[in-house]
């Protein structure tokens, strides 16, 4: 068989994921973006001429940023640390995967619960900041900015850690041992040879987890206020789509956060081009 | 000029010692690993731990290296307890079977390592690397990254940034097996030209006896983590201390024979072919030992002095010379070198000097 017939197969292999991707993905995507040149009164560009000069829509974006940006650098920046120093197979890594992990599992809204519960004015983190005369009054961490970010850390960071872990545990250890050798103290071990060997990870993960938290919803409503600081984009698509019943906006508000979406992403990805991204292992194994 | 800030991880040395060092992987129920291995290396020295793999060479190095620690016993570099010194401040070069090179430097990067650790200046730097290059044949290929090198090209380089920093002793864990066979032979050459040249101190680990003979001043033999023989090339070649080293040196003849007579030194065995006169190489007090007999160290002829009369069953051809399996009275079965070809079913005599016949205790049942 040549390598072409064989190309062939493993393109029909591919062909119903294609589909799937096709119906669930591209079609409504192009869906969308047709409606959002569609809307009921004006020109084409009427949605997107809305959006741009309504002081309570063009400011979603920057305000989704405002959250999106610090949740997602924070949760890279602790994963990073915390997967270093478990990238060593243990028992207490297994004890440690697990408790992490639960975030994912319960789902936002449940995590927005808990939180609303345990850090809200009347909740025990208040209660026991004000028992120890460290705060004074109640302390707000929740129904506003604080709340929303503490929520997208908690439900994010699993999965930034376990993205981190794999690309951490997949790096060979005796490169630094090999640095070990030669002098390297264990931050410079880190500093020399992990890190430039994880930074193509680490801007994966940053790109997945940005997304992730740029479309944030259930905790903007629920935990943040949604009515000022935590008005979030997607709060303006779904108040387009089901309060104003006006498709065509809504459409148009989620063409523009795609779009964003995407300028952040293309610059770390292209921020990613420049770094070394071949094999992590050190010679023949 | 000093560039070690920590103080000690330069400055030559007389001897480094190994005291009864051991090394435990899991329960209390495995074997250790490493079970109480006590050695002297001397400045200059070349030494090899030859062994089977699993036998604990590598975790032996890797004890010196610092890179695992010990359950007990000690390492001394003169009266430096080094043991609790982590790998970073021993001041030692390693190269690793895998060869361990960072795959996102290029080669001059990878070789001045060690060297920006210790904050030498760029431009010795530059210069220490550029002879190190030199001496492993690698000039030109400094803006390479590993990938893009052969095998031997890597391992060149990995030797290149274990020696530029000048260790005080030079660690290489099977730096050859990942070598096809004829550039196996070239780097030999390499590394003792090298080590001529440098006269660093070096422990070399691997399990190919030809690598150890033809390389190490001295050879340490062993076998499931403890040391069986420390000794020459020579020595250890010719006279092994005890079955395992006998077996693992190419005695492929183990006779497992009745005890006729000890005299001395003398043994004399017997099978049901007759006798045979060896030289004890432990004290032989059973009724049964082992005779330990090398195929190229039997003469196949008609007739012999201390020979055993037997059978041509099988002959392999070598080119250089053939293996030839004899079968005597009573089962026996023995295999020899010739330098002819011998027919199947021809009655001969297989000869070895007494002191050829090396004699151990049969293990007891
Ligand atoms: N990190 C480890 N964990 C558990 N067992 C190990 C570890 N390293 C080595 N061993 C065991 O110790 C023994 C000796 O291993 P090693 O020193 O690598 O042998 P060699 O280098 O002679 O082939 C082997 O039985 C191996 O399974
Ligand atoms: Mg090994």
């Amino acid at each position: 068989m040549t390598a072409d017939r064989r190309a062939d197969r493993a393109a029909l292999l591919v062909a119903p994921a294609a589909a799937v991707m096709v119906l669930l993905f591209i079609y409504p995507f192009l869906h969308g973006l047709v409606l959002s040149f569609r809307p009921a009164a004006g020109g084409a560009l009427a949605s997107y001429a809305t959006f741009f000069t309504n002081r309570s829509l063009w400011p979603t974006i920057f305000t989704t940023l405002r959250l999106a940006l610090p949740a997602t650098i924070a949760n890279v920046a602790f994963a990073l640390p915390v997967a270093y120093h478990m990238r060593r197979r243990s028992r207490y890594q297994k004890v440690v995967i697990t408790i992490l992990v639960i975030p994912m599992t319960l789902g936002t809204v449940l995590i927005a619960e808990g939180m609303l519960t345990y850090l809200g004015p009347k909740g025990w983190l208040s209660q026991t900041l004000q028992l120890l005369h460290l705060a004074s009054g109640p302390v707000r961490l929740t129904h506003n900015y604080t709340g929303v970010l503490l929520s997208l850390i908690v439900s994010g960071f699993p999965f930034v850690f376990l993205l981190m872990l794999s690309y951490v545990s997949g790096i060979d250890p005796v490169l630094g041992q090999a640095a070990a050798t030669l002098g390297a103290t264990p931050w410079r071990q880190f500093r020399y040879i992990y890190l430039p060997l994880l930074l193509p990870g680490l801007a994966m993960a940053f790109c997945l987890a940005f997304v992730q938290a740029f479309s944030v919803f259930p905790s903007a409503v629920l935990l943040g206020a949604p009515a000022g600081p935590t008005r979030v984009i997607s709060i303006a698509a779904y108040e387009a789509a089901f309060e104003q019943f006006d498709d065509s906006l809504a459409s148009c508000v989620a063409m523009i956060m795609g779009a964003v979406q995407l300028i952040v992403v293309s610059a770390v990805l292209g921020l990613r081009r420049a770094l070394y991204r071949g094999p992590v292992t050190g010679g023949k194994r | 000029m000093n560039y070690f800030p920590q103080g000690r991880m330069q400055g030559d040395f007389a001897s480094l010692r190994l005291e009864r060092v051991t090394r435990r992987f899991g329960g209390p129920g495995r074997p250790p690993a490493l079970d109480g291995v006590s050695l002297t290396v001397q400045r200059g020295e070349f030494v090899a731990l030859l062994g089977p793999s699993g036998c604990g060479k590598s975790t032996a190095l890797n004890c010196i290296a610092g890179l695992i620690a010990l359950s007990s016993g000690a390492i001394w570099l003169d009266d430096e307890r080094l043991d609790a010194l982590p790998p970073e401040r021993r001041g030692f070069g390693m190269v690793f079977q895998s060869y361990a090179l960072f795959p996102h430097m290029t080669v001059q990067n990878n070789v001045q390592f060690g060297l920006v650790m210790r904050g030498v200046p760029a431009a010795e730097r530059q210069r220490r690397t550029a002879r190190a290059l030199a001496l492993v044949q690698l000039e030109g290929h400094e803006d390479k990254l590993p990938g893009q090198l052969s095998g031997g090209q890597q391992q060149r380089v990995a030797i290149a940034r274990a020696i530029v920093v000048e260790p005080r002793l030079v660690l290489m864990d099977e730096p050859l097996s990942n070598l096809d066979a004829r550039l196996r032979l070239e780097m030999r050459a390499e590394i003792r030209r090298i080590h001529r040249e440098l006269g660093r101190t070096t422990i070399y680990v691997t399990h190919d006896q030809d690598e150890a003979l033809s390389l190490a001043d001295r050879i340490v033999v062993m076998q499931d983590g403890t040391v069986q023989q420390i000794g020459s090339p020579e020595e250890v070649y010719a006279q092994p201390a005890n079955l395992h080293v006998a077996r693992f040196m190419g005695f492929r003849n183990l006779l497992e024979l009745d005890v006729d007579a000890v005299a001395g030194g003398e043994v004399t065995l017997r099978g049901a072919w007759g006798a045979l006169r060896g030289t004890a190489r432990q004290s032989i007090d059973g009724p049964r030992a082992i005779a330990a007999i090398r195929p190229d160290e039997i003469a196949i002829g008609p007739a012999g002095g201390n020979a055993i009369a037997g059978e041509v069953e099988g002959v392999e051809y070598y080119g250089r010379d053939c293996l030839v399996e004899i079968r005597a009275a009573g089962g026996l079965r023995l295999f020899a070198r010739a330098p002819g070809r011998l027919e199947r079913g021809a009655t001969v005599h297989a000869a070895v000097a007494p002191e050829r016949v090396l004699v151990y205790p049969a293990s007891r049942p």
